[in-house]
């Protein structure tokens, strides 16, 4: 019964992506590549779900406007942003701006230097979980929704893999089911 | 105008020109007595005189889903779609299920719960989470459904939900001595409510435990119930039948994913037709190490476990 309302919604989240990019370039004016060929990655007719961003923190670049908040790429442990965000993924060496673009914060780079838009993070997941990604693009990893036989929406790597964190959490189980000993006491025996 | 100018006509007097016909009265008669017999006493004659699901003309079955229709719209004060959606054409539907992924957290059961309208008092669900050990691996013998820790996946564990395994051989089927239950063109395994007489034969033949027995009045709250049903699945059940999961009937025949695929929080659940060779089932069947449960009893499940690690 979800799916038809995230479905539609992320539809529109799409079309808004998809004006965003066209906009972008044009009033940035920055020195972006001709847009690479990102949807030929994903089968078509397949939806990807919206990006897990907390509240308010996207656009990166209503802060990180790259004038009043100059990009500072030295190499460090942040203290006055961010300090909520605890790396603990990969080599100890890895930092924010291995993923994140020092110049446009509102993408992520793949190791090429190529900017994507965080729509398509499973790129960039991609370059080192190679097998995953394969199994994700057939549907053997990760979660879909919608219709078997059309219509489906995936869920990216992120939105259940924290980043930052990836490892997936612990959850609290629902309640076990009621032991036939205890119907019993409680009905008064099954029969 | 014809019942105003004339007095009703009483059965004695009627004769050749009367509105109940010697069919509708004997069945009403029949019904009566029977009632009275069995103790069934609110059985309308319609209720005791229909016939299998399998034997009905199409009319029939119109006839049989209206009156259900009216009849639950009277229990539960609310409209209920009771559909006959029948199989799809060139499709079987698999199940696979991925244990390396499993976190035994029980969200597919309740979900089930709420999309089958399943009794909540007294309790039935259809999915059985496992938790077994990681050192005994798939052992019936060291298994338990009643953890209940603070976090899952618990330290040593993993975790095997089960529930109906819609078998190619369903042991089920072959006991069942009123034809009340069978398997459907598209491999799912049905039970017609209105025909199970309650002797449960089918719970002792399933060596899989899903098959699970209205002892008691089912209790389903009406704004919990889900009013989109169908005939074969989670249309609300009568004391003394019994159910199984039909992998979501009323959702997989109109194209959608089951529910407890749909909640799982893991994406450990998948779901797809199997004549299908581009489908996310025929993937893992092809490129995954994949075992059925109790496979050495020939039952030929269409429900599949697999290590996508």
């Amino acid at each position: 019964m979800p799916s038809l309302p995230i479905r539609s919604a992320g539809l529109a989240w799409l079309l808004g992506v998809g004006l965003g990019l066209g906009l972008v370039p044009a009033t940035l004016a920055a020195q972006a590549p001709p847009p690479p060929s990102e949807a030929g990655d994903v089968p078509q007719g397949i939806q990807v779900a919206k990006p897990p961003f907390s509240p308010g923190i996207f656009p990166c670049t209503n802060c990180h406007d790259n004038k009043t908040l100059k990009p500072n790429p030295k190499r460090r442990v942040l203290t006055e942003m961010h300090t909520d965000i605890v790396l603990n993924h990969g080599p100890k060496t890895r930092w924010c701006l291995d993923c994140h673009d020092l110049n446009d914060r509102d993408k992520l780079h793949l190791v090429d230097g190529e900017k994507i838009d965080f729509t398509v993070s499973y790129r960039l997941c991609g370059q080192c979980h190679g097998a995953k990604y394969r199994d994700w693009r057939e549907g053997v990893h990760g979660k879909r929704i919608g219709y078997w036989n059309g219509q489906k929406e995936y869920f990216l790597c992120v939105n259940c893999h924290n980043p930052h964190s990836p490892h997936f959490k612990p959850l609290k189980p629902l309640p076990p089911p009621m032991h036939p000993e205890q119907i019993q006491a409680w009905k008064g025996g099954a029969r | 105008m014809t019942m105003e100018q004339d007095p009703i006509p009483q059965p004695e007097s009627c004769e050749g020109g009367c509105d109940v016909s010697r069919r509708v009265f004997l069945g009403a008669a029949v019904a009566t007595v029977a009632g009275a017999l069995t103790g069934c006493g609110d059985i309308s004659a319609e209720d005791f005189l229909q016939r299998n699901f399998r034997e009905m003309s199409k009319q029939e079955v119109q006839e049989t889903i209206a009156r259900l229709e009216r009849e639950y719209k009277e229990q539960f004060g609310r409209d209920v779609y009771v559909g006959n959606e029948p199989p799809i054409p060139g499709v079987i539907f698999a199940y696979a299920l991925d244990l390396s992924r499993c976190i035994g957290c029980r969200r597919c059961v309740y979900a089930c719960v709420k999309e089958n309208n399943q009794s909540r008092d007294p309790q039935i669900q259809w999915i059985r989470v496992l938790q077994m050990d990681k050192e005994e691996g798939v052992n019936l013998e060291h298994d338990t459904a009643y953890y209940d820790p603070p976090e899952v996946p618990a330290p040593g564990h993993f975790y095997m939900p089960t529930a109906c395994q819609q078998c190619k051989k369903p042991p089920c089927v072959k006991v069942c001595p009123v034809g009340a239950t069978w398997r459907e063109k598209d491999g799912i395994v049905v039970v017609d409510y209105n025909w199970c007489i309650g002797c449960r034969y089918c719970m002792a033949a399933c060596p899989y435990g899903a098959r699970h027995f209205n002892w008691g009045e089912p209790h389903l709250p009406a704004d919990e119930l889900n009013p989109h049903t169908h005939y074969l699945g989670n249309r609300p059940r009568y004391k003394g039948v019994v159910e199984k999961c039909t992998f979501c009937i009323q959702r997989t025949r109109n194209g959608r994913y089951p529910a407890c695929v749909e909640i799982c929080p893991t994406g450990s659940r998948k779901f797809g037709n199997i004549l299908d060779p581009t489908s996310e089932i025929r993937m893992v069947l092809e490129h995954k190490r994949v075992f059925k449960f109790k496979e050495d009893l020939n039952t030929q499940p269409n429900f599949f476990y697999f290590y996508g690690v």
